[in-house]
C-alpha cells in the first residue's frame, strides 16, 4: 500500500491521514465543494473535488480519484459509504485494497434481520424478536420496532402496549422506507433500564478474530450517542470475557475480515443481547486506542494487506470520549451554522477533530466539531480531566453542546457509573456552567477597553478615560448585561457598576486586550476574553457587545426575514399585502443544491416582498419584511 | 544633571497638614465641578430628558472615543458672577476619531443655553486654543441664543464668535456643528458660518426669525419646520449636510466627518520614552505649604511630573533662583522655567532670557511653573539694572514662538508674572492649583502701599491721618485683594484655562503638549532689541 484515498470528510479523514503519515502512506483527500476550505483537504498530498455537498456518497466518482491520483487502497471512514456492500465491491472490482470486512459481510450485517438469524444460529445470545408481527406476544411488551435497513434510531418505535401495536408499525414502515427505502421491519423485546456495551474486534484473512475490549455508550441521546467510554464501569473481567467470546463466535460466524464493533444490550442483571455488527470503524474508536495502546486505523490497514491480527494487550486505565458539536441544547439541539471563531482545547486529552478557528460550520453535514477524549489512570480521573477541559475550552463564535457535556460528566449517576441508556431522558443537563454571566461582562467590557488604549494613536499613554470634570462612566452594553468603569488618575480601576450595581472593593490586578485579572469579594479570578466570549476556569459566557451606535442605514426593519445563507430564490409563495400566520412558509432558498423554506417568523402581513424567483441572494439579505400584527389586535 | 531625587516626606506633620489644607481646597472645587454639572438642577435636566434628549456632557461623552481622555476648560467660568459656574456652556478637548478637537456643547438646562458675557467669554477662549493650536472645532448647538438681558455686553462678543469660525475655516481649521435644539437670530450662525453642519430631525431648528417676528416683519404666517425645520434644511436650504435620525446618529455622522478630515498634526510628536516619574504624584498635596509664605523646592514638582523624574538643569549655579532645564513629558521634550525662591533677580531675569532662546533655536515648548512675588525691589537692585535684566526675561517671553504652557502653583505676582507668561502674554494653556493666587500684589503689600500713599497725601495737604478710617480701608482693601487673588476668582474670569489638582499636573500637562503639536512647533526668527 503506497497511497491511501479516504472516501470521507472532516475529523475521520485527518484521523486516517495521521495513521499513514506515520506509516509512511501517501495520502488522498476527496472533498465536496463546501469542504473545499477544509482542514482535511490541506493536509492531504493530493486532493480531488467531488462535487456537490452528496458527493461523498457518489462512489465512481471516488473511484475515479482514486485512479487519478494513483491511489491504491481505499478507507471509507465511517458514515456515507462505509457499510455499503456495493461500493466495496466496486473497489475491488478495480483492482483497490478496500480496507473494511468483505461485501458478503457487510451485506449480511446489513440487514439486521439477518444479522439476528446468524448470530442466533452462531450461539450468540440475542433478545426475544420476531419477522412476523403475529409473534407480536411471543416476544412481550414492552418491544421496540425496528427498521431492519435501520440505524441512527429512525424507523424506531417504543411499544408499551399491544393494542398501540399497529400505528407503531404503520409509522416505522413509514419512515424506515424513506430513510432506507426499505420499510422491513421487525420486533425486539425491549429491555427498560439497559447499557450499549459494544466489543471491538478485529478480523484477519487468516480467519482469526481478535476482541480489543469493550465500550460503554449507554449515554445517548435519542439513540445518538455522547459520551462513549472503555472500559465500561458495568463489565468486570468475567462478564468481559464472556462478551468478547461471543463477539469473536459473532465475527468468526461470518469470516470477518477488518475492524468491527459487535454491540451487545447489557442488562442490570449482567444479561447480554446481541444487538448488531457495524461493520466499519466506530466514531468512538479512540477511548479503545487509548485504553488498549492500539492503532486501530494502522490495524486496519494491516489486516487489509493480509497481515495477522495481533493478540489484544491488557487494558490500561479508563479513557472518554465527549462528541463536541455545534448544537443547541436549549433549544432541542438544533444543528447551528456559522463560524467558529476561536477554538482551543488545552493539553491533556486527544482532540481528534476536522475544524479549526476560522472554520464555517455549514448546514450540508453533521455538526460534530470534535471528539474530546481524556485517558485516566482510573475512571473519576479521566471524567474530571474531561469535563476540565470542556470547560475551559475556548469554543467561540458557535453554540456547542460543551456545558450539556461537562454537566453529563460530572453528573453523581454518571460518576457513580450507573448511567444507562435513560440517563438523558431522566435528567436535563442542559443548565448553562456559568449562570451568571455578569462578571465576565465586566472583564470583556475592561480587557475592549485595554484594546482600544492600545490601539489609540492620540493620547494613548495618558490614564484611560482621564476626566477632570468626571461626569459619567465609561460604558459598554452586551445583551442583557450592561457595565460601565471608571479609572482613577493613577490607571486604577476606581468604579466599576455592573447593572447599574456598584461593585464595592473591586480590584483590577491585570488588564489586556486578551485577560483579565478581577477581584471581587476578595477573590482574584482570571477572564480570557476574546471578541465573543469570555473563558473562566468555570465555564465560558458567550458575550457580544452592542455596537455603541447604529447605522440608521443599515438598521433592518423589525420583521425583516434575512437570508439565512447565500444561495438563489427558488419559489416565492405569498404576495406582497398576504396576511400570513406564524411558520406559514413564505419562499424557497436553494444553496448547495438543498432547498430552505423560509417562514413567517410570527403572524402578519407580508408589507414588503423584496425578491423574486431566480433572485440570488447573500446572507443577510432582507428577503421580505412582515409587518407583525399586534397581538389583541 | 540626570534623575532628580526627593527629600520631600510625606508623613512629616507638616507635610500631613499641607495635604489636609489641599485637600479642603479641592474638595471645595469638587462641589463647584459638580454645580457645574448639575446644569439648571434636577428639575430642568429631568425635563430635557423626559423631552428624550442627552444632556451636554453626555453628548460629549458619546462624541469622544471611547476610554480617551477629556480636558474639560474653564469649567469655573462666571463663578461668583449672577451667572451659574460654567457659564451655561461645556467646552474643552477631547479625541474623536483619534483627532484631538476642540469641542463647546450649549447646556440648555441653564436658561435654555443662552449665552450670555462669560459664556462667550469662554467660546473665544476656546477658539483661540483652536486657532493657534489647530485643533478641528465642534460645536453641539442647542441655544436660545444671546442672553437678553446681557444683550449690551454679548452683542459686540457675540458677533466675534462667527467672525472666528470664519477665520478657523480660512486657516485650514475645520469647523463642524451638530444641531440639536434651537439655534436661532445670531445662533444661526453658528451652523452658518460652520464647514460641515448635521441637524438631527425633528429636533434642530434654524432661522433668523421664528414665527411671530417674521408675521411682524412681513405678515407672513410660517411654521416652524418650514422656517427652519431640519428636513427643509437638509432637502430644500442646503444649510444642513447630514440629517441625523436622532441624537446620536448626530454623534455618529460627527464622528464620521472627523474620521474623514485626513487630519494630520504638524509638530514634531513625541520623542523620548514616556516613563512614569519615579516619584508618586500622590505627594505632591503634601508638598505645597498651607501658608504661601512658606516657599518650596519646585523640583520636588518635577520629580513628580516629568519622564522617569528626568530633569537636565541648565546654569545651576546661577541665578539659583529661578530654576531651568530640560525634560520631557509623556514623550514631549520641554524646557522648564520653575521659580525656586519667590524672587526674581537679574540673574534670573538674564539666565531666563538666554534659556528662553535657547528653547527657541531648538523648537522646544516651555512649561513654566509659577511660584513668585515679583522682581526684587530696592536700591541696590534698581542701581543694578532689575528693570532692564528683567526686560530681557519679559523680552524673550513676548516673543517667543514656542509653545508656552504654565501652572501656577504657588503665587504669581505683578510684573514677575508677565515675564513667567503669565495669562497676558498669551501662553497657550495656563492652569492653576486650587492654592494659587495671583494679582499686581499681594493683599498685604498692596493695603500697605495704598496707606502709605494715603499718608503721604495726608501731611502733603498737612491733615491728620485718620488711623481708623486708614485701618478700615486696609482691612476692606486687604479682604477685596484676598479675594481676587486666588484661583477661583480668576478662573471664574477666564484668567486661566481651569484649576487642576496637582496629581493631574503630568496628564494635564501631557495632554496639552500633545495638543500644541497639532500646530507646527517653531522658535522664534527673532527678538526685539535686548537692552544690554
Amino acid at each position: 500500500m503506497r497511497r491511501l484515498l479516504v472516501a470521507n470528510r472532516g475529523e475521520i479523514a485527518r484521523r486516517v491521514f495521521s495513521t499513514c503519515r506515520r506509516l509512511g502512506i501517501g495520502t488522498v483527500a476527496v472533498y465536496s465543494d463546501p469542504d473545499a476550505d477544509g482542514l482535511f483537504v490541506r493536509e492531504a498530498d493530493a486532493a480531488v473535488a467531488i462535487g456537490g455537498p452528496l458527493a461523498y456518497l457518489d462512489g465512481a466518482v471516488i473511484i475515479a480519484a482514486a485512479r487519478r491520483t494513483g491511489a491504491d487502497a481505499i478507507h471509507p471512514g465511517y458514515g456515507f459509504l462505509a457499510e455499503n456492500a456495493g461500493f466495496a465491491r466496486a473497489v475491488h472490482d478495480a483492482g483497490l485494497v478496500w480496507i473494511g470486512p468483505s461485501p458478503e459481510a457487510i451485506e449480511a450485517m446489513g440487514s439486521k434481520t439477518e444479522a439476528r438469524a446468524r448470530m442466533e444460529a452462531a450461539g450468540v445470545p440475542v433478545l426475544p424478536g420476531a419477522t412476523d408481527v403475529a409473534d407480536a406476544d411471543r416476544v412481550g411488551f414492552p418491544l421496540l420496532v425496528k427498521a431492519s435497513a435501520g440505524g441512527g434510531g429512525r424507523g424506531m418505535r417504543l411499544v408499551e402496549r399491544a393494542e398501540d401495536l399497529a400505528a407503531a408499525l404503520a409509522s416505522a414502515r413509514r419512515e424506515a422506507g424513506a430513510a432506507f427505502g426499505d420499510d422491513t421491519v421487525f420486533l425486539e423485546r425491549y429491555a427498560p433500564r439497559s447499557r450499549h456495551v459494544e466489543i471491538q474486534i478485529v478480523g484477519d484473512a487468516h480467519g482469526r478474530v481478535a476482541a480489543f475490549g469493550e465500550r460503554d455508550c449507554s449515554v445517548q441521546r435519542r439513540h445518538q450517542k455522547v459520551i462513549e467510554e472503555a472500559p465500561s464501569p458495568a463489565v468486570d473481567a468475567d462478564l468481559r470475557a464472556r462478551m468478547s467470546a461471543a463477539a469473536v463466535t459473532a465475527g468468526e460466524a461470518i469470516g470477518y475480515v477488518g475492524a468491527g464493533t459487535v454491540e451487545f444490550l447489557l442488562s442490570g442483571d449482567g444479561a447480554f443481547a446481541f444487538l448488531e455488527v457495524n461493520t466499519r470503524l466506530q466514531v468512538e474508536h479512540p477511548v479503545t486506542e487509548l485504553v488498549t495502546g492500539v492503532d486501530l486505523v494502522e490495524l486496519q490497514l494491516r489486516v487489509a494487506v493480509g497481515e495477522p491480527v495481533p493478540d489484544a494487550p491488557p487494558l490500561v486505565g479508563h479513557a472518554i470520549e465527549a462528541r463536541l458539536y455545534a448544537e443547541d441544547p436549549a433549544h432541542d439541539f438544533l444543528p447551528v451554522t456559522g463560524k467558529l471563531e476561536v477554538f482551543e482545547i488545552a493539553e491533556g486529552v486527544r482532540v481528534d477533530t476536522g475544524v479549526e478557528a476560522g472554520s464555517v460550520i455549514g448546514p450540508h453535514y453533521d455538526p460534530m466539531l470534535a471528539k474530546v477524549v481524556a485517558h485516566g489512570r482510573t475512571r473519576a480521573h479521566a471524567a474530571q480531566r474531561l469535563a476540565d477541559r470542556l470547560a475551559r475550552a475556548r469554543l467561540h463564535g458557535m453554540t456547542t453542546n460543551r456545558d450539556f457535556l461537562v454537566n453529563v460528566l460530572r453528573h453523581p449517576e454518571f460518576l457513580a457509573g450507573e448511567a444507562d441508556t435513560t440517563f438523558l431522558e431522566r435528567h436535563d443537563c442542559s443548565a448553562p456552567l456559568l449562570g451568571d454571566t455578569r462578571l465576565a461582562a465586566a472583564a470583556s467590557a475592561l480587557a475592549r477597553q485595554a484594546g482600544r488604549r492600545a490601539a489609540a494613536r492620540t493620547l494613548a499613554t495618558l490614564p484611560s478615560g482621564w476626566r477632570n470634570n468626571p461626569s459619567q462612566l465609561q460604558t459598554a452594553r452586551f445583551d442583557g448585561v450592561g457595565v460601565g468603569y471608571r479609572f482613577g488618575r493613577d490607571g486604577a480601576l476606581a468604579e466599576l457598576v455592573i447593572d447599574g450595581e456598584p461593585l464595592a472593593g473591586a480590584r483590577l490586578h491585570e488588564c489586556t486586550p486578551e485577560l483579565v485579572d478581577l477581584e471581587t469579594d476578595g477573590v482574584r479570578r482570571r477572564y480570557r476574553v476574546g471578541a465573543t466570549a469570555v473563558n473562566t476556569a468555570d465555564g465560558q459566557a458567550d458575550l457580544r457587545e452592542l455596537p455603541r451606535f447604529t447605522d440608521p442605514a443599515g438598521a433592518v426593519p423589525s420583521g425583516s426575514l434575512t437570508s439565512p445563507m447565500p444561495g438563489s430564490v427558488v419559489r416565492v409563495m405569498v404576495a406582497e399585502g398576504a396576511t400570513v400566520v406564524a411558520r406559514q412558509p413564505l419562499l424557497v432558498l436553494e444553496a448547495m443544491k438543498m432547498e430552505h423554506e423560509v417562514l413567517a417568523p410570527a403572524a402578519g402581513v407580508v408589507g414588503q416582498l423584496r425578491v423574486t424567483a431566480g433572485a440570488q441572494v447573500q446572507a443577510g439579505a432582507v428577503l421580505a419584511v412582515i409587518d407583525v400584527s399586534e397581538p389583541g389586535l | 544633571m540626570g534623575i532628580l531625587a526627593s527629600t520631600f516626606d510625606p508623613s512629616a506633620t507638616a507635610a500631613q497638614a499641607n495635604r489636609a489644607a489641599m485637600l479642603a481646597r479641592i474638595e471645595e472645587i469638587d462641589a463647584l465641578l459638580a454645580q457645574a454639572r448639575a446644569g439648571g438642577g434636577e428639575e430642568k435636566v429631568a425635563r430635557h430628558r423626559r423631552r428624550g434628549k442627552l444632556l451636554a456632557r453626555e453628548r460629549i461623552e458619546l462624541l469622544l472615543d471611547r476610554d480617551s481622555p477629556f480636558l474639560e476648560l474653564h469649567p469655573f467660568m462666571a463663578w461668583h458672577t449672577d451667572f451659574h459656574v460654567g457659564a451655561s456652556s461645556v467646552c474643552g478637548i477631547g479625541v474623536v476619531e483619534d483627532v484631538e478637537c476642540m469641542i463647546g456643547a450649549s447646556d440648555p438646562t441653564v436658561r435654555g443655553g443662552t449665552s450670555n458675557p462669560f459664556t462667550l467669554r469662554k467660546s473665544l477662549r476656546a477658539q483661540e486654543i483652536a486657532l493657534v493650536n489647530r485643533l478641528p472645532t465642534i460645536n453641539l448647538v442647542e441655544s436660545g441664543g444671546a442672553d437678553l438681558p446681557t444683550q449690551a455686553d454679548a452683542f459686540v462678543p457675540g458677533g466675534a464668535v462667527f467672525r472666528n469660525l470664519s477665520r478657523l475655516s480660512a486657516h485650514g481649521i475645520p469647523t463642524i456643528a451638530l444641531v440639536f435644539g434651537s439655534s436661532t437670530a445670531g445662533g444661526a450662525y453658528v451652523p452658518g458660518m460652520s464647514d460641515y453642519n448635521v441637524f438631527v430631525s425633528e429636533r434642530a431648528k434654524v432661522f433668523l426669525a421664528g414665527p411671530p417676528l417674521v408675521k411682524m416683519a412681513t405678515g407672513e404666517e410660517a411654521g416652524d419646520e418650514e422656517l427652519g425645520g431640519a428636513e427643509m434644511h437638509s432637502r430644500t436650504s442646503g444649510l444642513s449636510d447630514y440629517l441625523a435620525a436622532d441624537e446620536p446618529d448626530a454623534l455618529r455622522l460627527g464622528r464620521e466627518i472627523v474620521r474623514d478630515l485626513n487630519w494630520c498634526k504638524l509638530g514634531p510628536g513625541p520623542t523620548e520614552a514616556p516613563v512614569d516619574p519615579r516619584h508618586d504624584p500622590e505627594e505632591l498635596l503634601g508638598l505645597v505649604p498651607a501658608d504661601p509664605k512658606v516657599p518650596f523646592d519646585p523640583r520636588e514638582v518635577l520629580a513628580r511630573v516629568l519622564d522617569g523624574s528626568r530633569y537636565d538643569e541648565f546654569k545651576p549655579l546661577y541665578g539659583s533662583a529661578l530654576t531651568t532645564g530640560w525634560g520631557s513629558i509623556h514623550g514631549y521634550r520641554v524646557g522648564v522655567l520653575a521659580n525656586a525662591r519667590g524672587i526674581l533677580f537679574s540673574q534670573e531675569a538674564q539666565k531666563a532670557a538666554q534659556f528662553i532662546q535657547l528653547a527657541n533655536q531648538k523648537d522646544v515648548p516651555l512649561v513654566f511653573l509659577h511660584n513668585t512675588t515679583g522682581f526684587m525691589v530696592g536700591k541696590d537692585y534698581e542701581q543694578g539694572g532689575i528693570i532692564k535684566h528683567g526686560a530681557l526675561m519679559i523680552n524673550a517671553v513676548a516673543n517667543s514662538t514656542v509653545p508656552h504652557v504654565g501652572v501656577i502653583i504657588g503665587g504669581s505676582y505683578g510684573a514677575a508674572n508677565y515675564a513667567m507668561s503669565g495669562r497676558g502674554y498669551d501662553p497657550r494653556f495656563l492652569f492653576s492649583w486650587p492654592s494659587a493666587q495671583s494679582s499686581v500684589m499681594g493683599p498685604e503689600q498692596l493695603a500697605g502701599v495704598l496707606d502709605i500713599v494715603a499718608r503721604g497725601a495726608a501731611a502733603a495737604r498737612g491733615l491728620e491721618f485718620d488711623e481708623e478710617h486708614g485701618r478700615a480701608l486696609r482691612e476692606a482693601v486687604e479682604t477685596q485683594i484676598s479675594a481676587e487673588q486666588t484661583a477661583l476668582s480668576n478662573s471664574g474670569r477666564g484668567y486661566d484655562d481651569a484649576i487642576i489638582d496637582p496629581r493631574d499636573t503630568r496628564t494635564v500637562l501631557g495632554f496639552v503638549l500633545s495638543v500644541v503639536h497639532n500646530a507646527p512647533v517653531e522658535g522664534a526668527d527673532g527678538f526685539g532689541v535686548f537692552r544690554m
